[in-house]
């Protein structure tokens, strides 16, 4: 994001890759709409003829003339319809062509860079930029350049019909560019900011309705009202800064033609006084300098859109640009015979952003899961557990040391078929917009109607047969909302139906309730003696499922063994796993 | 079937009273968006019709040019061309300065109305009670505010202006050709037959097609942003391949309506042009056989004719901006429904204040269920005296989250009345409700900012002083220190770096800086790790001597702390007591108590 900024010109070049396909339609399209101005800039040649006989008194000439004007008319109105039918389609191919990249990229993209990026501001890229982008290639680009043809094939005109007229003219339309020129300087910062602050304001509507619960049991509504009302006071006054400036450019663009036509009015007038100039020839460059007048007036809205679409451009590829950190080897390895021997071998780890005198998040962990095992990953909130647990399908990946998968390192084979090696259930459980069945058979690969109701018994989901079209039932945002100890428990039945070699657990079953939780539990322990299985766990119930636990402790794993041994040997896993201080322990023996 | 509020706001086959009624709504709203800035909008369309009549004017003033100045300048008179040519260039330096300032004018009254609206939205959606929340969903929420707004910022910034700039400048040329050369006049009410056939056509078309191409882009937009959201389910499980697939589908969908809604375009904007030039050629040929008469001059046709070419200038732009009138005009209707949507928890007309609340919580004859009419809570009465540290157990679904909503006054009782000190909940103002009982839920829903800020959201305006206070107590303060930024940084988009543990924690942080007299935990500690929640139920102990709390927690270690359980099931309490005396009592809770101690080491 760092890079230094590029011309317009180079910045929208970049669109070539996506635009190829179309560009033969939109070269087509701009010859047909300098067609289309030719001969709209031809009319006021016949006209003068007219004009001319119409002085003479020559009744014999409006007849054809008339006729050939009509026709041009029709002609000019046909290769308009041509660019259109040319240019049209085709932008918007390129459209969903870059929208579809943009989206997989963004899949692509490792967490790190969606936990940097919200949602709000990829939104924005990925629809009202490429909008734009579109709009520009099939409109913008094809004007501006018809446009400028046809200005300069305008002005050649008018000097043919009298040299210092269209001198006269050609001066007094000069400003344009400079106003033009300095308008790009400006507009193209401000419609950033504009764009920007938009997004920033989107995602603040988004947190204040996600967290509206929040909000409102500290009565803290008038508060993000008012942070809101000054971030949008904010934009308002962007908005306003970007309305002057075009205003300003109108303003110009309006006055300069205008008095160019006018100062060419005096002189017209003066030199058929004088006649130098038949009346004809003024009355076609009359007309001819009004046909002009569009193209002149459209060059400054065109720059803007140009810019706007450079604005976007850049916009795409800051995140077409950004570098998949994790990506698949360049010659993946597959695993023979998956047995499910999972080992992490001086594992690193920590965030980009961490500060420089902070250790490792994850410093130095040394851990093998033996296939079929189940180990319990304890330790204080905030130790790394999760962290952990994401680096083994390479959510993020390790700082240094490696992870391996039946001895293979995760790094040397593909993200697919890693990550159907291991199936995760997450502590926050992300739920799609689709049926109840979709959801759970996610990461299935067969889908088959068995796996779907064994993996809902064990998670203990069976809630999903009284809603209200059972397995079909629509749940997540658009649908039914469930509550967090049932959307854990789909996770959880998710993970389960994937039917891995290694099942990762982070703390799955923090909002169940304790009732639940014992029959989840139950039935988990017959899916855990045939699959390893990496659970992070708070509590001692959750411990008895494993058969190894495994002590976190200042990005290590301190101590390794069974409940009972660690118990035993390891006085901070006695701190962690014991509940309550002594003195509560002194009142539940009371109890 | 009633339309009232957000009802129905998908149907679109609405009869004829429905839609008044619907249009009615958002009229009022519009109204009431331009009642304060009603002067400037005066102003403005002073100065949109003085500006249009002075740019009309240059065609007129070329005919005066041409038949009156020119002769007079060929006798060597130059003084009427003078004239002519200096009314020319101060009609257009006069125009254009008005102009400018009229799209500057313009842009300031549409940008404070929707600042207004934007406001108002924000502040209606979080008045709006949490059963609002909960029936219309978070994505339609969001939608209305970012998208819906969206396109009504569009008309007004984009659009607006220029249509009523395009408008009048239609009029006032027609309105000049009238004046000036009648006959030619009527040759261009003639081409008004086939301008409004053309246009019509377009306007239905594009109406249909731009409700469909609605509905597609909102669609992507959700699947988009839910993908995104849920990223790390989406990788785990290696969705992206059929996500690319789905959301191709859905591209292509949106492609195609909009491919077809821009082929309108392509086929009206040369139809357009077409009538234009043939109404060009038809006032030459009326025009020209007059002019051989002598009984018009080559001033005048010449007039006549850019007249009547520019009649059809502004044509496109309206055409294009009734569309985005169109899309603006149904997303007012639609932010007009959730306007009308009454808060199911008003504000109380005549509120009794309340300076420091003792903190006593009652029940009388409390019955709630769901408009759906499904019972939540079977009637029942319950005070719980000040300072009572309570404990709600039972499974899910037995009502325990709904009591606590019902106390925080996130829902209203069906009937009966909650009271604190002796109040109904009702009479008192959201801002003392809210200074008074405080409600820490599960989910712990962290806001982009620092740590600090997010503590500070119990208090604004707290000093870092109290925010580490309010951390220490509950045993946030270490883990925060080691963040990269210690209490500055950033929690990140959802809380992406921090830990769901530690998110509980900040929350539970902020509830302490709040200082409420009612406290209430709904599962605030089901992530935390043994020793935290040991840590936070001894900080609890000093926080929660001398005020009231209700504690929901699936496990049983906070019961420690009560001095009271409540048992639901089904909605009803069935058992209530003191820990001691439930165990004794050999009941439900006798069960769970013990299987709870079986599990513990």
């Amino acid at each position: 994001m760092q890079k230094s900024e590029l011309g317009t010109v180079r910045t929208l070049w970049r669109l070539v890759p996506f635009a190829r396909r179309a560009l033969g339609r939109i070269s087509l399209g701009i010859i047909a709409a300098i067609a289309a101005h030719l001969v709209a800039l031809s009319i006021p040649q016949f006209l003068q003829n007219l004009v001319n006989s119409l002085v003479d008194g020559g009744i014999d000439a409006l007849l054809p003339a008339v006729g050939l004007i009509l026709l041009l008319g029709v002609l000019e109105a046909l290769f308009v319809l041509l660019r259109r039918w040319l240019v049209l389609t085709p932008g918007t191919f390129v459209e969903a062509d870059m929208r579809n990249t943009l989206f997989a990229k963004l899949q692509d993209l490792p967490v790190a860079f969606h936990d940097r990026w919200p949602s709000g501001q990829l939104l924005s890229r990925a629809v009202a930029d490429l909008g734009l982008i579109r709009r520009w290639l099939s409109f913008g680009i094809v004007l501006l350049i018809a446009n400028f043809i046809t200005l300069v094939v305008g002005l050649i005109i008018l000097f043919t019909y009298n040299f210092y007229l269209g001198l006269i003219f050609t001066v007094a339309s000069v400003p344009i560019w400079i106003v033009g020129f300095k308008f790009e300087r400006k507009f193209g910062t401000i419609a950033r900011l504009a764009q920007d602050q938009s997004g920033d304001l989107a995602t603040r509507v988004e947190e204040s309705v996600h967290g509206v619960r929040v909000l409102k049991s500290f009565g803290r509504g008038g508060f993000a009202a008012d942070q809101f009302a000054s971030q949008a006071s904010e934009l308002k006054t962007t908005e306003i800064t970007k309305a002057k400036a075009i205003a300003n450019i109108w303003l110009y663009l309006i006055l300069i033609p205008e008095v160019a036509l006018g100062l060419a009015l005096f002189a017209g007038v003066w030199f058929a006084a004088n006649d130098q100039m038949s009346v004809g020839t003024l009355v076609a460059f009359v007309a001819t300098a009004m046909v002009l007048r569009w193209p002149t007036e459209s060059l400054g809205f065109l720059l803007g859109m140009t810019l706007e679409a450079k604005t976007a451009t850049t916009r795409f590829y800051e995140v077409l640009d950004e570098p998949d950190l994790i990506a698949d080897p360049k010659s993946p390895k597959a695993i023979a015979e998956p047995k499910g021997l999972l080992e992490f071998h001086d594992v690193y780890f920590r965030y980009p952003d961490a500060s420089v005198d902070s250790l490792d998040l994850i410093n130095g962990v040394n851990l093998r899961l033996e296939p079929g095992q189940s180990v319990a990953l304890i330790g204080l909130t905030g130790c790394g557990k999760s962290t952990l647990t994401a680096l083994t399908t390479r959510l993020y990946e390790v700082s240094s040391g490696s992870i391996t998968i039946d001895g293979v390192d995760i790094r040397e084979l593909t993200r697919w078929d890693l990550r159907s090696q291991i199936a995760m259930a997450f502590e926050e459980a992300t739920l799609f917009s689709s049926s109840v069945r979709d959801n759970v058979l996610l990461g299935s690969s067969e889908k088959s109607e068995s796996d779907l109701k064994q993996a809902i018994e064990i998670a203990q989901a069976q809630f999903v047969y009284e809603l209200p079209n059972g397995l079909d039932t629509a749940i997540g945002e658009e649908g039914l909302s469930l509550s967090g100890g049932q959307r854990q428990r789909l996770a959880l039945a998710r993970a389960v139906a994937a039917n891995p070699r290694i099942l990762v657990l982070d703390d799955p079953l923090s909002a169940v309730d304790v009732d639940t939780e014992a029959m989840v539990e139950e039935a988990l322990r017959q899916v855990l003696t045939k699959t390893t299985a990496l659970i992070v766990a708070h509590r001692p119930s959750t411990v008895m499922l494993a058969d190894k636990v495994a002590l976190m402790q200042d990005g290590k794993i301190s101590a390794f063994g069974t409940h009972k041994e660690l118990l035993a040997s390891s006085a901070h896993y006695r701190h962690v796993i014991t509940s309550l201080d002594e003195e509560n322990k002194q009142r539940e023996v009371n109890l | 079937m009633s339309l009232y509020g957000t009802n129905n706001e998908e149907k679109s086959d609405l009869n004829k009273e429905e839609s008044r009624f619907i249009r009615q709504r958002s009229r009022k709203l519009l109204g009431s968006l331009l009642l304060p800035l009603r002067a400037r909008l005066w102003l403005a369309v002073i100065m949109i019709l003085f500006s249009t009549a002075l740019r009309v004017a240059g065609p007129a003033l070329i005919a005066v040019g041409i038949d009156w100045a020119l002769p007079r300048a060929i006798n060597n008179d130059l003084m009427p061309l003078w004239m002519v040519v200096g009314a020319y260039l101060l009609a257009a330096a006069v125009g254009a300065v008005t102009v400018y300032f009229f799209l500057t004018l313009t842009a300031k009254i549409a940008q404070a109305m929707l600042f207004d609206l934007r406001n108002r939205m924000f502040v209606h959606t979080q008045k709006l009670s949490v059963e609002f929340h909960e029936r219309y969903t978070a994505g339609r929420v969001i939608a209305r505010q970012t998208s819906d707004l969206e396109s009504i910022s569009e008309l007004l910034s984009g659009g607006l202006s220029e249509l009523v700039v395009g408008l009048t400048f239609m009029i006032f040329t027609a309105g000049a050709l009238l004046v000036l050369d009648p006959i030619s006049f009527l040759v261009l009410a003639c081409a008004l037959v086939p301008l409004l056939i053309l246009t019509r056509w377009f306007q239905v078309n594009t109406n249909r097609g731009f409700r469909a191409q609605r509905v597609a882009s909102a669609t992507l937009i959700q699947n988009f942003v839910e993908t995104m959201t849920g990223v790390r389910a989406v990788k785990a499980f290696r969705k992206e391949k059929d996500n690319e697939r789905h959301f191709g589908g859905l591209v292509e969908t949106y492609r195609k309506l909009n491919a077809r809604l821009i082929q309108l375009f392509g086929i009206y904007d040369p139809g357009l042009i077409l009538i234009g030039n043939a109404t060009v050629a038809a006032v030459l040929l009326v025009g020209g056989f007059r002019v051989l008469e002598g009984t018009l001059g080559i001033g005048v046709l010449t007039a006549a004719i850019l007249y009547a070419r520019r009649f059809f200038d502004p044509m496109e732009q309206i055409a294009i901006f009734y569309n985005s009138y169109q899309s603006a005009s149904s997303a007012l209707e639609k932010i007009s429904g959730v306007l009308q949507e009454e808060p199911s928890v008003p504000e109380p007309e005549n509120p009794v204040v309340i300076h420091r609340a003792q903190g006593k919580v009652s029940f009388d004859s409390v019955h709630f269920q769901y408009a759906t009419g499904d019972q939540v809570l079977k009637p029942f009465s319950l005070e719980i005296p000040a300072g009572q540290t309570i404990a709600l157990v039972g499974t899910t679904g037995a009502g325990k989250s709904t009591l606590a909503k019902l106390i925080s006054r996130f829902y209203d009782p069906t009937s009966g009345v909650v009271k604190l000190d002796d109040i109904d909940l009702r009479d008192i103002t959201n801002s003392d409700l809210r200074r008074e009982i405080v409600m820490v839920t599960q989910e712990a829903y962290l806001f982009t900012g620092s740590v600090a800020e997010n503590i500070q959201l119990g208090k604004p305006g707290a000093s870092m002083a109290e925010v580490e206070q309010a951390a220490k107590a509950v045993g946030a303060h270490d883990f925060i220190l080691k963040l990269p930024n210690g209490y500055d940084t950033d929690v990140n988009k959802r809380g992406g770096r921090v830990s769901s543990g530690q998110r509980q924690l900040i929350s539970f942080a902020r509830a302490f800086l709040a200082n409420p007299a009612v406290l209430i935990l709904d599962e605030a500690t089901s992530s935390l790790d043994i020793p935290s929640e040991a840590m936070v139920q001894k900080g609890l102990k000093t926080l929660l001597s001398g005020r009231t709390a209700v504690i929901i927690a699936h496990r049983l270690s906070t019961v420690a702390i009560a001095d009271r359980v409540l048992v639901m099931e089904h909605g009803s309490i069935i058992e209530d007591g003191t820990p001691e005396q439930l165990v004794a009592a050999g009941g439900k809770f006798s069960r769970l108590y013990k299987a709870w101690r079986e599990s513990l080491i």
